[in-house]
């Protein structure tokens, strides 16, 4: 052990005009420096893991001039989200009514449950057709445990409309929402002049 | 009974080893800690749920920062003549006159953040200076003008056939049709897959994905 030996010694006795000199531990307490070092130790794994960024794929579909290419979506399973000024998220479901009824707004909290709720429904109202069966065998051939249900929600289609005031973080946050929801159909389309008035008449 | 006197013990255990091991793991860990390079844009990235880390890897960094000012900076790890390739191919493509001095020079610049018309202007600078002063941005909002479609064609071109990744890094408060620009310039170069880079962040309880990991 690394202590000093402070006994001993004592017993012998000086002169009578000498006087003892106390002893002093000469031990330091160890333990708030162990306590520090662990504390910094703590402070670089965390700061260390926590930096490492991370990447978001993203694909996007090649433009296309020909009205037959385009991806057709059916309305009963389309979601559209808009996304507008200071965090402010709108949505509809199927198309627009022409009197704007059916346009609603939310926050980015809420829009979590509405995009479920929505693929709940598209789920309860499936039926199966001509591309059922491929979905299946594709998923199957990937290894997905749930196979047998991945076309399930093949008519669920979400659209993405960002406003030219909405930020980058928004844009993220919503693609994030499609991963953390397991959509796996969703579109990012340039907002059409409507909706932008629309978007600009409902935001606060 | 004679009662058997045990002698008294120090109770305190001495911690000097103890310290010993937490210095000494401190210490790596301080050695082994690589520092951030310091940025010459300063951009906080968003958060997302992605568990992807970033590969390094012959890449094109397109950065927004908070202003939606597009910046660029390719990186090429193992061969750096391909960066050369990249402003002599630009220099021709857009007759920007570059003298051989300035051609090497880009080679040093940290990241490039200003419209061809000043991209002279702008190599002529000591490196150590081209990261403190303000950039203009690169114009990508404008499809006529948009800038970036010459840089990532001629980056595409020079490292064809190899592996070049489009990383976008934006920031929280930069604007949509800045994104918007940036990824119809890669678009038009027939380039359909990017890495948007984010911050970490654990997926919501309850939610789909969070079953989906913890499956696993």
């Amino acid at each position: 052990m690394a202590s000093i030996d402070e006994g001993g010694g004592g017993g012998h006795k000086k002169g009578p005009g000498v006087k003892k000199a106390k002893k002093l531990s000469t031990r330091v307490d160890m333990t708030p420096m162990v306590d520090l070092g662990f504390l910094l130790i703590t402070f670089f794994i965390f700061t260390a893991t926590m930096s490492s960024p991370t990447t978001m794929d993203l694909n996007m579909p090649k433009d296309t001039e020909k009205k037959e290419e385009e991806t057709k979506i059916k309305q009963s399973g389309a979601l559209t989200i808009l996304l507008g000024s200071k965090d402010q998220v709108f949505y509809y479901e199927g198309e627009l009514l022409p009197d704007g009824s059916n346009f609603k707004s939310a926050t980015f909290k809420t829009i979590r449950d509405i995009i479920i709720n929505k693929k709940k429904d598209v789920i309860k109202n499936y039926k199966p057709d001509d591309k059922s069966e491929e979905i299946k065998q594709k998923a199957k051939a990937k290894g997905d445990p749930d196979w047998e249900n991945a076309d399930k929600d093949k008519d669920f289609v979400v659209v993405i409309k960002p406003d030219e005031e909405a930020t980058y973080k928004n844009t993220v946050d919503i693609l994030d929402e499609m991963t953390i929801n397991n959509v796996k159909r969703f579109a990012m389309v340039k907002i059409s002049d409507t909706e932008k008035d629309l978007v600009k008449a409902s935001e606060k | 009974m004679p009662s058997v006197k045990i002698p008294k013990k120090n109770k305190a255990t001495d911690m000097t080893p103890f310290v010993d091991v937490a210095f000494l793991i401190l210490s790596f860990f301080i050695m082994a800690t690589k520092f951030k390079p310091e940025e010459a844009v300063k951009v906080e990235t968003p958060k997302s749920v992605s568990a992807d880390f970033l590969k390094e890897e012959n890449a094109m960094l397109i950065t927004i920062d908070q202003d939606s000012k597009v910046y660029v900076n390719i990186s090429s790890p193992k061969d750096e003549s391909k960066l050369t390739s990249v402003i002599e191919g630009i220099n021709q493509s857009r007759n920007l006159g570059l003298s051989p001095a300035e051609i090497q020079n880009f080679k040093k610049a940290p990241i490039i953040g200003v419209p061809f018309a000043s991209l002279k202007q702008y190599l002529q600078m000591p490196a150590d200076e081209m990261g403190k002063v303000k950039q203009q941005g690169i114009p990508v909002l404008d499809s006529l003008n948009n800038e970036l479609v010459w840089w990532v064609g001629e980056t595409k071109k020079v490292f064809a056939g190899g592996k070049l990744l489009f990383l976008i890094k934006g920031d929280n408060n930069s604007k949509f049709p800045t994104f918007d620009g940036v990824i119809n310039a890669l678009k038009r170069n027939d380039e359909f897959k990017y890495n948007l880079i984010t911050a970490q962040e654990g997926a919501p309880t309850g939610t789909e994905l969070f079953d989906q990991r913890n499956r696993k």
